[in-house]
Parts: C-alpha cells; sequence; structure tokens
C-alpha cells in the first residue's frame, strides 16, 4: 500500500533564484523521512515539487513505481498537510475530513465509515460538528491530518506541521503521530526546522543548505558524522574552537585534543565539540594530553543538567553541558581541568563564516 | 511640594479628560450633522413628497405615458448589468488576486478607470465605438445586432460604469483567503472548478452579493452615459432617470417627483437589503 518516493536532480528556479538544486534523495516506502534545514533552505519547496503544487525546472520525480514528474496535483494521491492547517473554515471537522472522499466518488456508507475512523483515529469524535475556528491549535493540526489521510493517500507530505504550536502542544503531538505512523506505516516526508522534531520522529534525515542536500543519513550518522561543518553546526549544538591540526591532534594554546576525522598536519582549522563531550573536574591539576585548564565564567542550572562556560587558557570560550550533581565543588572564577573527550575538525576555509550556526555562543 | 505635585497632576488629568470627551463630542456631533444634511434631510424631502398621498403617488408616476416601460426598462437592464458584473467582476478580481502575470498592475489600476471618467465621455466613448458611423457600428448591424441607440447599448453603459464594483468588493476578501486551503483541496483530488465552487465561492459570496447590489443600486440612476448611448426613445429605450430629466426639463416637477418616488422605492428596498446581507455577514458561522 504504501510506496516509496524518489527525487533525482530536482531543480526549481523563481526568477533568478534558485530555491533548489540538484536535490537527489530516496525516502523508503513506510519510513519517515526528515527534510531538515534552515528557513529559506528550499525543503518547503522540494516538498511542495512532490506533491505536484510546484513544477520543477529539472529533475524527475516517483511515488511508487511511477514516475510522476509531469502528473496533476489531482492525480498524485498525497496527503498534504499545511503548517497553517488550511482548514476549509467555512465547514465543519466532519465536513473538512469528508471533503477528500465525496471529490473521489465514493459509496455514501464507504465514506461515512472511513470519516467515523479517522476521526476516532485523531480522538476528536466528540468535536465533528465544530468549525475549524472553534478548536484550539493541537486540534486543528489534528483535523488536517485525518483530511489527509482519509482517502488513503499513497504518501504523506508534512510541511513543518507543528511549526504554528507551543512548545508543550508540539511535543505531545510529535510523539502521537510518532504512534499513528507505526499504526500506519504510510510513507511520509517531514519538512522541519527544529532539529528534535527530526531526531526524534525520522528513520533518515536529508539535511538542506541554500537550495542543496549537505548529507543524507541516520539521525546517528547526521549526529555523530557529520559530513560537512553546516551540518555539525545546525544538527545539535557544537563549540567551535580555532586551531591547528597536528598529527591526527586538533592543537588549540596548550591543548591537544583527538580527532575523529582525518585531515593534512599543519592546516588552519576549526573543531566542533558537543558541549555533552566536555569533562569538568574540580582542581586544575592531572590528565593527560586532552586535559587543559580553564577558568569557570557562568553557571546556568536547567533542572538536572547544567551549562557551564569557561575560559580557555588561549582565550577562546567552550561550553560545557553536564548533570549538575557532577558540578557540586566547582564555583564560578575556579580553575579547573577541562577533558574534551571527543572533537570534529574541518578545514577553517570549509567552515568560513558558518561558525555562526553552531548553536552553542559564549 | 508632593501634595501641590499631587494636585496639579490631578487637575492635569481632569483637564485632559474633559479635552478627550469635548473631542469625542463635536467628531460625533460633525459625523451626524454632515450625515444628516448630506442623506437624510433629501432622503426625508423625497420620501414627503412622493409618499404624501401614500402609494397611490407610485401608481400615479408609473401611469403616465412611457413611465411603466422606462422603469422596466431600468430594473431589467439594472438586474442584467448586476448579474454580468458579478460573473465578470469576481473573475477579474480572483485573477488580479491569484495570478502573477506581467500587466497585472496595468489591469489593475485599469478597473478604476471609469470611476474617474465622466459618464458622460463614457456614453461618447461607447456611440463612437459602436455608433452607426463606426466600422464596429456597422458590421453589428449587418449582423442584426444593434448596440447604439437600442436596449443592448444601455447595458453595455451600465456595465462600463458599474465595472469597479464587485472588483474592489471582492478583491480585499481574496486578499484574505488562504491559497493554501485551496491548494489542500487540490491534493485532495477536487478540480480547479471543483476547488473554487466548493472552497473560495462560499468565502467570498457576501461580498459578489454586496457588489452587485452597488451594481444594480448605481445602475438604477445611471444617466450621464445613458443618454447619449440609449437614443432615449419613448417606450422602447427610455430609461426611468432620462425620463425624469425629460419631465423636470419640460417644467412637470410633480409627474417628474412621481417617477422619483419609483426609483427610491426601489433603491430604498435595494438599501435595506444590502445591510441586512452586510449583518448576516458579521454573525456567526456562514
Amino acid at each position: 500500500m504504501s510506496e516509496l518516493i524518489r527525487v533525482e536532480n530536482l531543480t526549481k528556479r523563481f526568477g533568478d533564484f534558485e530555491a533548489v538544486r540538484d536535490v537527489t534523495f530516496t525516502a523508503e516506502a513506510g519510513s519517515i523521512t526528515a527534510l531538515l534545514g534552515p528557513s529559506g533552505s528550499g525543503k518547503s519547496t522540494v516538498l511542495r515539487m512532490i506533491a505536484g503544487l510546484e513544477t520543477p525546472t529539472r529533475g524527475r520525480i516517483w511515488l511508487g513505481q511511477e514516475e510522476q514528474t509531469h502528473t496533476s496535483v489531482q492525480e498524485r494521491r498525497v496527503g498534504f498537510v499545511f503548517q497553517h492547517y488550511a482548514l476549509f473554515r467555512h465547514l465543519t471537522v466532519w465536513q473538512n475530513v469528508m471533503f477528500g472522499l465525496a471529490v473521489r466518488r465514493m459509496s455514501k456508507r464507504e465514506r461515512r465509515a472511513r470519516v467515523e475512523e479517522l476521526l476516532e483515529l485523531v480522538q476528536l469524535g466528540p468535536f465533528r460538528d465544530r468549525y475549524p475556528d472553534q478548536l484550539s491549535g493541537g486540534q486543528r493540526q489534528r483535523v488536517a491530518l485525518a483530511r489527509a489521510l482519509a482517502p488513503r493517500p499513497n504518501v504523506l507530505l508534512l510541511d513543518e506541521p507543528f511549526g504554528a504550536l507551543d512548545a508543550r502542544v508540539r511535543q505531545d503531538l510529535r510523539r502521537w503521530l510518532d504512534n499513528l505512523h507505526r499504526e500506519l506505516g504510510v510513507t511520509s516526508l517531514l519538512v522541519t526546522h527544529d532539529q528534535d522534531e527530526a531526531l526524534e520522529l525520522a528513520n533518515r534525515l536529508v539535511v538542506m543548505r541554500e537550495g542543496r542536500i549537505e548529507q543524507v543519513g541516520t539521525p546517528n550518522e547526521i549526529y555523530n558524522e557529520p559530513a560537512t561543518p553546516f551540518v555539525a553546526g545546525f544538527v545539535g549544538s557544537a563549540n567551535v574552537l580555532h586551531g591547528h591540526v597536528i598529527d591526527g591532534h586538533m592543537e588549540f594554546g596548550e591543548h591537544r585534543v583527538p580527532i575523529a576525522n582525518d585531515l593534512a598536519d599543519g592546516i588552519d582549522a576549526r573543531a566542533f565539540v558537543r558541549p555533552h563531550d566536555v569533562r569538568v573536574r574540580a582542581g586544575g591539576s592531572g590528565g593527560g594530553s586532552g586535559t587543559a585548564r580553564a577558568t569557570v565564567e557562568r553557571i546556568v542550572t536547567l533542572g538536572w543538567l547544567s551549562r557551564v562556560v569557561l575560559r580557555l587558557g588561549d582565550g577562546q570560550a567552550i561550553v560545557a553541558e553536564l548533570p549538575s550533581d557532577e558540578l557540586c565543588d566547582v564555583g564560578l572564577g575556579d580553575v579547573v581541568a577541562v577533558d574534551v573527550r571527543r572533537a570534529l575538525a574541518f578545514r577553517a576555509s570549509d567552515v568560513g563564516r558558518l561558525a555562526e550556526f553552531a548553536s552553542v555562543e559564549s | 511640594m508632593v501634595s501641590a505635585a499631587r494636585a496639579t497632576g490631578r487637575r492635569w488629568s481632569l483637564s485632559s479628560r474633559a479635552a478627550a470627551r469635548l473631542r469625542h463630542r463635536s467628531l460625533r456631533a460633525a459625523a451626524v450633522v454632515y450625515l444628516g444634511l448630506m442623506i437624510a434631510l433629501p432622503a426625508a424631502v423625497v420620501i414627503d413628497e412622493g409618499f404624501a398621498r401614500g402609494l397611490s403617488d407610485l401608481r400615479d408616476g408609473l401611469a403616465y405615458p412611457g413611465a411603466a416601460e422606462a422603469v422596466w426598462l431600468t430594473l431589467a437592464t439594472s438586474t442584467a448589468a448586476a448579474v454580468v458584473n458579478a460573473v465578470f467582476g469576481t473573475i477579474i478580481a480572483y485573477v488580479l488576486v491569484r495570478f502573477r502575470f506581467p500587466g497585472r498592475r496595468l489591469l489593475g489600476a485599469l478597473v478604476d478607470l471609469p470611476l474617474a471618467i465622466p459618464t458622460l465621455v463614457t456614453g461618447v466613448m461607447l456611440v463612437a465605438l459602436y455608433g452607426p458611423a463606426s466600422p464596429i457600428g456597422r458590421a453589428l448591424e449587418g449582423a442584426g445586432i444593434e448596440v447604439a441607440f437600442a436596449r443592448l447599448g444601455i447595458l453595455l453603459a451600465l456595465l462600463v460604469v458599474t465595472l469597479p464594483f464587485v472588483v474592489r468588493a471582492v478583491q480585499p476578501v481574496l486578499l484574505e483567503l488562504d491559497p493554501a486551503e485551496e491548494e489542500a483541496a487540490e491534493t485532495l483530488g477536487a478540480s480547479g472548478w471543483t476547488t473554487f465552487r466548493r472552497i473560495v465561492l462560499p468565502a467570498i459570496r457576501p461580498a459578489i452579493a454586496a457588489g452587485a447590489l452597488l451594481v444594480f443600486a448605481r445602475s438604477l440612476g445611471e444617466f450621464g452615459s445613458v443618454v447619449i448611448v440609449s437614443g432615449n426613445i419613448t417606450g422602447r429605450t427610455l430609461t426611468a432617470p432620462v425620463l425624469i430629466f425629460q419631465l423636470a426639463s419640460q417644467f412637470k416637477p410633480e409627474q417628474a417627483a412621481a417617477v422619483a418616488s419609483v426609483l427610491f422605492a426601489i433603491s430604498f428596498g435595494t438599501v435595506l437589503i444590502t445591510t441586512r446581507l452586510a449583518r448576516g455577514r458579521r454573525g456567526g458561522q456562514p
């Protein structure tokens, strides 16, 4: 029933502006694939081309075994969920879900049964006679989802589906969508700029920037082995440290850290260090080559987790995140020992101004 | 010191409140007096004159030779104008809002042109275009279609003069409509026409109705363009406003007032329907 989605060399130009450039990827049948990127990276345009709402300038689209590059929106049988719900405001919940069935000419009894089934699925049975403006944001998005799923689409396309909701509702709905997907197994493509959402929901991530794909991989690959400095900075938070590569190590100031990837000796480089890969020990002594001394400049406690801003000997700042109870004997102004467990290095010239994407700041 | 400051503070706030009240009152008075002088008073006079002897004046108005025909012609052409411009005005508004194409701005500006051109000029233009002296007019006449100095000419003049009304009533409502609703309908399998009929139309229907009523009301009284285009043949192409003008200039004020009261009754009814519609749009669910 559910089918794969494949796009090849997809390109979209709006006038002189190239919104999407040579995008190629496959979303496996029955999986959730996330298109992740900052706003303006072209991910929504890719989704809209797959739905048939936008015509590609170049490239091909397959849904299942059939090429659908030139078919109409109506023929593609996709379920589309919009960021701002796009519910029909003059129709009730029931009529909204019914719309796609009425258009496709099923028998009346079948239609009713299907709408019942879907309202049950999204737990909105009691709200069937309400109008969209009488529902909360979360309820509206569930109606939108029921409406999209009602005609049994081949694939489900979600365009920032939780973007307009507040954090709490967003989390609930995310968990709920995850369960729903386990139950239905419909091939889904999720566009989001929220890395947590992508990491939690998707089996595969397609990270995009400025209309191109930066990396395709599992959430683990994307997080632990980012292929580019952009991915390292955009997915998860990272410290960006300036230094040089010497003998498979990154050197900054008196500090040497083994790096996970190969770079030639002596080049100017930037190390990306996850805050949870930074260890802090009271008393500035001991440790091996990976240990350096730093001064504690700020401590922010977020419940069980604490964020510590440290100033290294060479003046660079580094942020560590660790369980609050490991911090009991560390105070402001203390000189502490800092261990960096793991770092990824990229050529300084490749990083360029991208460092600004790194979400940890001192 | 402290109490003095507080005292001045209070006096200052009191006087400012009084000033605000004064401002409100004078603005309200200006609005009421202006509307009263400009609209309510003349309307009261027409009602008083026209219906001084009850509905018999209406009957007298229609009894005048050619008057009933003139009123019917006016009603028929105004209704036709309202229907035709409701359709094309909606199409134009939709195209202007939803499509991006070269010349869109120019088209948008063109819509308002009939408001700026004196209606007499519109009449002259139409006669120049479709009259017997022009090749188009001759060709149409050869095909058995008379435009100038015929009923079709009246309708054409009304259509031109009232073209902006439906466009300008529908446009802002369309602008507020989320295009994603239409896209959602299409992803659900609805054709372009079904999408328009079931998603767009219900949202803009009150605006179309309001615009069409405006077309109708304006058409009832249209004089300048019609007097030139129609030829004013009594019983055939003479409209009610032109008849009123003729009666007034022939020093027959009573008859003029009688026909005028018929027109007034019709337009008053139109206004009542319009306000009813507007109220329906504001209240609750469609």
